[in-house]
């Protein structure tokens, strides 16, 4: 009987060390979201968010022009991502026993997990070269990482409508291209819509590729061949300056940041779980 | 003669739906006893209430007594994995574990206990799969995935899988529904010889087979005993008018 | 009256208006748009225009993926002619005196820390599968998962700033300075702590791989058929007898999880160049020392590159990268796929 009371023990062990494993998980989510709270939220009042980036040595200022940036380039880049990943979701969800589905799927799911720093070399290499560091060329990019997650989220949205609604609407003599495009588009809508947001969500906190497209910009917006400011970016410079109210402006920012994604994340949480009732 | 089980006022419950009602049987020793009935009777739920199988399922609760060797497995202080220890169980579809080979899979539950002496395993093994009358036909190829031998064969591995931790009880769901008629067959003719040893409770849909392999049988009915005793009374003279219509085919 | 769906094969229902079998008339819409080839001219324009249109824009990442590669080598040449192999050899960074450029050290970094990230977050993300698909009941199990997802949410930027200014500091005064006062005499604990380098990198990238690792193996496990915990259960086992059943059965889940993981370590920028030190030696001196990696080299050096055999010998570090992580990912995917249809395979029988 001894060897039982080994493995009751073993077996209790096991299962505490696994939920220790759960914790050991929560807690940097705990810590990170406090501290950007905690630190981020004494940045935050009018001037932090109406006023541009100070320049060197002085003192206040704000991130109004980098939410002014941040928002541009991402509406910029989901000009191409949305349409792109709506159309591509719609083919891989309605022809997937097209021979070039299989590939197509599998090398989105690829695109999808990618150093976006890789991403941004491209858009360098396609876009800066021509126009320079640019707006353009960082929504080119998150264009780029945009589109596969569009994509999935579209066709598997799509693909829950169920056959007899298709069937329905081709039984009354509309035209397949039709039949997808009003009936089941719209049965799929409340998917595709939180595919979108999650997609915005992501590139919202994209960096890497941003930096290598535009680099960090103190001023407003100036033009879609010039750069524009960015959260990200913002975060990344003044957090690694010597200067601390640099330093305060970076939580502030991940603070902005952060509520921007957990938000988008939270809602569209809580509008899939409705789905299940 | 004993009694392996004495069920008293067994409930069960699968949430809300009220699955058996108030069941009392006395189960013989080294016997093979059938539970029958038409579909969602609660046979099998009965069965798995032997092995506290019944309560792993969430929202699935237990009231009442099962008494096995004159303890009742539902106290307070028993522990279920050492009860499950003592009884084996036979599931409607096979389900040997496919990423180990045909030796390791009848080992498994040896391993557990801590057995590690090659000799010792090897032995278990080679009874067990003899017993299972599996052992001719898998001998030369012990090393070959549990999941590569045919339906029947798997049934029958896991049967002998059962059979190697020496339960006093074997429990067996339905063993032969996803089975040919000749792999039935030869299950049938395992079921009667290891009566000999242990205590069988087999659920099954086939009247034909209980009558062919039990020594009692209890009918079931939406949860409720309708009539237990001698496998010839039932069939042969069933006291209740129920257990009559079902045996004749009426319904189920 | 017809239109062109009953111009097929078959012949059309008398009247009849029942839906016998929608499965049936599903695949045979399917089949009259994607299979048949010999379609009379009559057939709806609309919808081959329609699959064409929608094919192209699917195809896309083929035509993105293709021009990745082009562009990065075309956008490596003069560095490419300039080190040919010894690129990949190279233990010389120098931009400003000899213009210089060698990736090695570059590469060890990238899979140390990527190694390091594997060894500590592998582990917690497989006690989180375990704990949250075996031990646990099924809702709060979907509570927790929901946070443990929250932390991919996070941008590697902030994981960044919080490296800076709370993970560095703790380690350094709470983990590696007792650290080194225990082992200090094994050389990886030796040298100067100033609380970043490659340890607090693998630490970070750890975390940062734990939702997509724990997540993909949660699946895998859930994906094993419950009558095999019920075997196991039944022979008397205990739960945590049972989830080593479970993970054994989904191991080429798991091992797909790991390689995602690995893959995502690889690519990780921000977070990384924020904490590493950005130093680049061939091998760092201990786990305390800095040190660099290629994504963080991109980053960091990128907009300050003058010339351009700089820039080139920056994108073939992007080229590189790519090719890696090509690999990696495209391994995963399919271990991962594989995996999925084998449990369903086996689960079959």
């Amino acid at each position: 009987m001894a060897h039982y009371t080994v493995r009751k023990i073993v077996d209790r062990s096991m299962r505490i060390l696994a939920y220790f494993a759960l914790i050991a998980a929560l807690i940097p989510l705990f810590s990170i979201l406090g501290e950007v709270i905690l630190k981020g939220a004494s940045s935050i009042n009018i001037d932090f968010l109406t006023q541009p980036s100070p320049t060197v040595g002085e003192a206040g200022g704000g991130v109004a022009n980098a939410i002014q940036g941040t928002l541009i380039t991402v509406g910029l880049a989901s000009l191409i991502g949305v349409p792109l990943g709506l159309v591509s979701g719609i083919f891989l969800s309605e022809y997937s026993e097209a021979k070039i589905s299989s590939p197509i799927r599998f090398f989105n799911d690829v695109l999808s997990g990618f150093p976006s720093i890789v991403v941004g070399i491209f858009s360098y290499a396609l876009i800066v070269r021509a126009i320079g560091f640019s707006v353009t060329a960082a929504a080119f990019a998150l264009a780029i990482i945009m589109t596969p997650i569009v994509t999935r989220t579209t066709e598997e949205a799509m693909k829950l409508v169920p056959a007899t609604v298709r069937e329905a609407a081709i039984a009354l003599g509309v035209p397949l291209w039709r039949t997808i495009v009003s009936v089941v588009l719209s049965g799929a809508k409340k998917g595709i819509a939180t595919g979108i947001l999650l997609a915005l969500a992501r590139i919202a906190g994209e960096s890497a590729p941003v930096l290598v497209t535009m680099g960090y910009w103190r001023w407003w917006f100036a033009g879609l061949n010039q750069p524009a400011a960015n959260l990200t970016l913002n975060i990344y410079i003044f957090a690694i300056s010597p200067f601390e109210n640099w330093q305060a402006l970076a939580w502030g920012s991940a603070l902005v940041l952060v509520m921007f994604i957990l938000g988008i994340n939270i809602i569209v949480r809580a509008a899939t779980r409705e789905k299940y009732k | 003669m004993s009694y392996k089980f004495e069920i008293e006022n067994l409930n069960a419950w699968f949430g809300s739906k009220h699955v058996l009602n108030n069941i009392s049987i006395k189960i013989r020793e080294k016997a093979v006893t059938a539970v029958i009935g038409p579909s969602g009777c609660g046979k099998t739920t009965l069965i798995r209430c032997l092995n506290r199988m019944h309560e792993i399922v969430p929202n699935a609760r237990v009231s009442g007594k099962v008494l096995f060797n004159g303890i009742d497995i539902y106290n307070e202080d028993a522990d279920p994995v050492q009860i499950r220890r003592k009884m084996g169980m036979v599931f409607q579809k096979p389900n040997p574990f496919p990423m180990m080979s045909i030796y390791d899979n009848v080992a498994a539950g040896l391993k557990l206990n801590g057995i590690r002496d090659k000799k010792r395993l090897d032995e278990v093994v080679e009874r067990s799969l003899k017993m299972a009358i599996l052992w001719d036909e898998v001998k030369d190829d012990m090393d070959k995935s549990g999941a590569s031998l045919s339906g029947g064969q798997q049934q029958r591995l896991c049967i002998a899988r059962a059979l190697a931790v020496e339960p006093e009880v074997m429990l067996m769901d339905e063993p032969c529904s996803a089975l040919d008629p000749i792999a039935t067959a030869k299950i049938e003719t395992l079921i009667r010889m290891l009566a000999e040893d242990y205590t069988v409770v087999i659920v099954t849909h086939n009247m034909q087979q209980a009558a062919r392999v039990s020594d009692f049988t209890a009918f079931l009915y939406l949860g409720e005993l309708i009539e237990y005793g001698s496998t010839k009374d039932l069939f042969e003279n069933p006291k209740n008018e129920l257990t009559e219509k079902y045996i004749t085919g009426q319904f189920g | 009256m017809e239109n062109n769906y009953t111009r097929a094969k078959e012949p059309r229902n008398q009247g009849q208006t029942t839906m016998k079998n929608p499965q049936k008339l599903s695949i045979f819409v399917y089949n009259l748009n994607v299979r048949i080839r010999k379609v009379p001219k009559k057939f709806s324009k609309g919808d081959n225009l329609f699959k064409l249109l929608t094919a192209v824009a699917a195809s896309s990442i083929f035509i993105i993926l293709g021009l990745t590669v082009y562009e990065l080598i075309i956008g490596s040449r003069l560095s490419i002619q300039r080190f040919g192999i010894e690129f990949l050899v190279g233990t010389k960074w120098d931009p400003a005196i000899s213009q210089v450029f060698g990736a090695l050290p570059l590469i060890l970094g990238t899979l140390v820390t990527s190694a390091i990230a594997l060894l500590i977050g592998v582990p917690i993300s497989l006690g989180i599968g375990l704990a949250l698909s075996e031990f646990s009941p099924k809702r709060f199990g979907f509570a927790v998962s929901f946070l443990v997802e929250l932390l991919a949410a996070i941008p590697s930027v902030i994981y960044g700033l919080w490296g800076i200014f709370t993970l560095i500091p703790f380690l350094r005064n709470n983990v590696y300075l007792p650290l080194q006062a225990m082992f200090g005499f094994i050389s990886l604990f030796s040298g100067p702590i100033y609380g970043g380098g490659v340890l607090t990198a693998g630490i970070v990238l750890a975390i940062m791989i734990i939702p997509t690792v724990s997540a993909v193996s949660r699946d895998a496990f859930s994906a094993v058929p419950n009558t095999q915990r019920e075997a196991m259960i039944s022979l008397g086992a205990t739960k945590w007898e049972t989830a080593k059943i479970v993970i054994s059965y989904a191991r080429t889940g798991v091992i797909g999880a790991i390689i995602l993981g690995l893959g995502r370590a690889v690519g990780e920028t921000m977070a990384v160049t924020m904490v590493i030190g950005n130093k680049f030696q061939l091998l760092p001196a201990s786990l305390f020392d800095a040190w660099y990696t290629m994504a963080a080299i991109i980053a960091n050096e990128f907009t300050e590159a003058t010339y351009d055999l700089y820039v080139n010998a920056l994108i073939e570090v992007g080229l590189v990268l790519f090719f890696i992580a090509l690999i990696i990912n495209i391994l995963a995917r399919l271990i991962v796929w594989r995996s999925l249809r084998l449990v369903r395979g086996i689960a079959r029988e």
